[in-house]
């Protein structure tokens, strides 16, 4: 049964974990903006000046 | 840096150059590479053609800073460079105060400002905005959010200016919306954040509260270590507690604030029973009689906070509360003792001269001084065509400016002008028009005193039965019979209407003007700008026909004037015929009157029928005339009528069919009478001549004299913001929705007008899909009830029961309004 023990206590660890990074990525304005990173994303870097 | 100096150079220039001289005609449509309007195709650079001066410095300037990647990402990005802003445009944010007031963040060093962009509209766009520190030195970086139509610029003070950075978003075409208002009152963000925090909060504890207490219920209760049965039951109690102390407290604290004002909103009897959950599983937990609830609690915790964001979901790149404030300019130039000087509006006293240049607005009700005044008045009265006024005349703030500079004497202050006395007269309508209660609060209050009664007797049955149930039954009843499906059941299905509507681009404030929408039999249109187009016009030519030589003489003329009418023409003449710019040797713009010019030698003449003829016309037709004369010979007159919207004519006669109350009202000249009266028919009240005033009373006049009138008001521009006000639900008409529009309940993209039938009924038919739902939610509630009042409510019956009946009637609402909205051609 100590088992059993071990893994509710790391079960709720890991979610843990998930809500923290959950948290941090709000924080860091990840959810203020849904859209335009999709749209930065397909921009090209300029290609070396010849 | 050599492209900082020619981007210097050329920002005075754009629309002071002299004319390009002519090149052949070319018979395709030619478009300008930069913003692809139609062009003559006489300005080239680079084998593109052009517009203007203003899109081809531009092009050369994203050329000579190797941006051309600009022009790949999207067809013709650009916005048509209006021409020529005065240098002094922007000289009023050199202004501390006003620096003060839009920089977000600076440490001397370093600013931080955040600018609304509403040209933005493409992939381009961002791309540009993102590399503005490549044009110029001293911008650190550039941060767009497409969504809110926004840019964060980082500057270095030493390098480059507020006024630099605004001058340069300007001369790309971006020219940023400041106002007042705006920069007055920030939105804070944290608010959006917080109800991410609370979803993932609830969240996280529901979903391991939910796994903690599966070996209870697949155990049948009877689990054998006693120690595992006490260490889940714990811990469920520890994930509760952020649920219940964070998660749900907007509940409590709106419930609280209702209780306050002596009214029972929704939020009561959720609160309430979100208490008695919690408190009942406490006791069951720390007396170990029982698993407690923890798992239906935080589970409606978390899908009510889910349904709330998806009805909140706003449109954050449109303003809905924009006053007089969001208008006017922010600084305004002053001339005292001699010199010009720059101040912020609110500075502005009664008695102080301003000088107001070409394409400005007047910012406060000021008499001409000096100059003559070409005012265009169709932001305030709704009137067409600009009106002259002489040095001593009275001009109305909200006026504009249409050519020359004019010195004028302040009459009154800001605030008190005559534009600004509308809102102000309506703050406290303002507040009523909120308070209008939406139809679920009845709803969720009979259903608590049905609730409240149902129980109480059931108690008086226990009580006699077998005194010790009195307590589970009691509890029970009131954790399973929570109104969340009544609050899901509307939330969801109004987040999920606002969606459809804003496909179809009609933009609703919040979900309660779905409710108001649904409410209206009275519909009253503003016709300039809203039944018609305000900037195109049926354009008919009488009298001998125009070579396409002659009509280049005329396109050159009427190009040279910003008259609404010239370019009326000259956009009519462009896409008509094959017409070129010709050099102009004489040119004389009459305000009021007409234009006299000399092209190739030929003296050309264009304007009223006085102007041209010499004398003056005995009747008057139903259309605008421009008279036009060639080599002293009259040729002709062009007649220009209002051009109503595509759909305009079924969309009046379906609201006929239904018998709504139509009513139009127009600021214009009663010159488009026939005309609308072949839409309307001859017993509409059609009223010309209306003053903003005039149309806010006619409004009121309405509501009063029927209490079951709800008036819906459709219009566009300043003229029509009283009404839009007082009106029920008012609707503001734009041709292109990143343009400012008045404080109103809904915006509407100016292509849709002829769907406003479709969008009442689909209005009307969100009620009934919310009705039903209610119903099925009852339904629910009594199988759950019939539970809890025989004292049987086994925390796994409320653990299924619950998540069940939300996810039926979120599904059931989403499918229903997606139907719904098909069927009434509602995207």
């Amino acid at each position: 049964m100590s088992v059993l023990f071990v893994l509710i206590i790391v079960s709720v660890i890991v979610a843990g974990g998930f809500l923290v990074a959950f948290i941090w990525s709000v924080k860091k304005g990840q959810y203020d903006d849904a859209y335009t990173p999709s749209v930065r994303m397909l921009f090209d870097d300029k290609p070396p000046a010849e | 840096m050599n492209t900082q100096a020619s981007f210097a150079a050329n920002m005075a220039t754009p629309g002071t150059l002299p004319l390009h001289r002519s090149k052949p005609l070319k018979a395709e449509v030619i478009h300008c590479f930069h913003c692809g309007e139609t062009c003559t195709g006489q300005i080239e650079f680079d084998n593109y053609a052009f517009c203007c001066d203003g899109c081809q410095f531009v092009y050369k300037l994203l050329k000579d800073n190797d941006l051309c990647n600009y022009y790949d990402l999207s067809n013709t990005p650009g916005i048509k460079v209006k021409g020529n802003y005065a240098a002094e445009k922007f000289a009023y944010l050199d202004n501390q105060e006003v620096q003060q007031k839009l920089v977000r963040f600076t440490d001397g060093k370093q600013s931080h400002v955040s600018l609304s962009l509403p040209q933005m509209h493409c992939a381009s766009c961002v791309w540009l905005l993102e590399n503005l520190h490549v044009l110029q030195q001293g911008i650190i970086y550039s941060k767009v959010n497409f969504n809110n139509k926004e840019i964060v610029v980082a500057f270095e003070l030493e390098l480059t200016s507020l006024r630099k950075v605004i001058e340069l978003l300007s001369y790309v075409g971006y020219e940023p919306y400041i106002s007042l208002n705006d920069s007055e009152k920030k939105r804070p963000k944290s608010i959006s954040r917080q109800q991410f925090y609370k979803i993932g909060v609830a969240g996280f504890c529901f979903s391991n509260i939910m796994m903690l207490s599966f070996p209870e219920y697949f155990s049948s209760g009877d689990i054998q270590q006693a120690f595992l049965k006490h260490l889940f039951t714990y811990l469920n109690l520890f994930l509760s507690l952020p649920v219940f102390f964070y998660s749900a407290s907007d509940f409590f604290i709106s419930a609280c604030k209702g209780l306050k004002q002596k009214w029972l909103n929704i939020d009561a009897p959720i609160a309430l029973s979100i208490l008695i959950t919690f408190s009942r599983s406490v006791y069951e937990v720390v007396s170990g009689t029982g698993a407690g609830y923890f798992d239906s609690m935080s589970g409606i915790v978390l899908f009510m906070l889910v349904g709330r964001w998806f009805q909140n979901k706003t449109y954050d790149a449109f303003s809905f509360d924009r006053d007089y404030k969001s208008y006017f300019p922010l600084g305004v130039t002053r001339i005292k003792e001699q010199r010009e000087e720059c101040i912020p509006i609110n500075a502005l006293e009664k008695g102080d001269r301003i000088l107001v240049r070409s394409n400005e607005m007047i910012p406060a009700d000021a008499i001409v001084i000096n100059g003559e005044g070409n005012i265009d008045y169709s932001f305030v009265s709704g009137e067409n065509l600009p009106v002259l006024k002489r040095p001593g005349e009275l001009i109305y703030a909200g006026a504009k400016q249409l050519s020359g500079r004019i010195e004028l004497e302040v009459v009154k202050p800001v605030s008190q002008s005559y534009i600004t006395q509308l809102w102000n007269n309506n703050d406290i309508f303002r507040e009523q028009k909120n308070k209008d209660k939406s139809f679920v609060h009845p709803w969720s209050r009979y259903f608590t005193a049905i609730l409240f009664s149902i129980t109480a007797i059931a108690s008086v049955y226990w009580y006699v039965v077998d005194a010790h149930k009195v307590f589970y039954a009691l509890t029970a009843a009131l954790i399973v019979a929570c109104p969340c499906s009544l609050l899901l059941s509307s939330s969801f299905t109004f987040g999920n209407m606002l969606r459809h509507f804003g496909k179809s681009k009609l933009y609703l404030k919040n979900a309660s003007v779905i409710e108001a929408l649904a409410r209206i039999n009275t519909v009253v249109f503003d016709k300039t700008g809203t039944l018609t187009f305000s900037a195109k016009a049926q354009i008919d030519f009488e009298g001998k026909p125009l070579s396409d030589e002659e009509c280049s003489l005329l396109y050159s003329v009427v190009s040279q004037s910003v008259h609404p009418l010239s370019r009326l023409l000259t956009d009519y003449l462009l896409h008509q015929h094959p017409v070129q710019a010709l050099t102009i040797s004489q040119f004389a713009e009459k305000a009021g009157q007409g234009m006299e010019a000399l092209v190739n030698e030929t003296p050309i003449r264009v304007g009223s029928f006085a102007f041209v003829k010499g004398f003056r016309k005995e009747r008057s037709t139903s259309a605008t005339e421009v008279w036009i004369a060639i080599d002293s010979s009259v040729r002709g007159c062009f007649f220009i009528r209002n051009q109503y919207r595509n759909g305009v004519n079924e969309m009046v006669q379906k609201l006929e069919e239904r018998s709504y109350d139509l009513h139009v009202l127009s600021g214009d000249n009663s010159a488009e009478k026939e005309a609308l009266q072949q839409f309307f028919g001859q017993q509409i009240p059609l009223l010309f001549h209306q003053t903003p005033q005039d149309k806010l009373e006619y409004i009121k006049h309405l509501q009063q004299t029927s209490a079951t009138k709800r008036v819906l008001m459709l219009g566009d521009g300043l003229n029509d913001a009283g009404s839009l006000q007082q009106s029920d639900v008012g609707i503001a008409v734009a041709e292109n929705t990143s343009q400012f529009t008045p404080a109103c309940d809904a915006i509407l993209d100016s292509s849709k007008v002829g769907m406003l039938d479709a969008f009442l009924q689909y209005a009307r038919s969100g009620k009934r899909v919310v009705s039903i739902s209610f119903t099925l939610s009852i339904l629910y509630n009594i199988v759950g009830l019939s539970f809890a009042l025989q004292a049987k409510l086994s925390p796994m019956v409320a653990a299924i029961l619950m998540p069940l009946s939300s996810i039926t009637i979120v599904t059931f609402v989403t499918i229903a309004t997606s139907i719904a909205a098909r069927r009434n051609g509602v995207q």
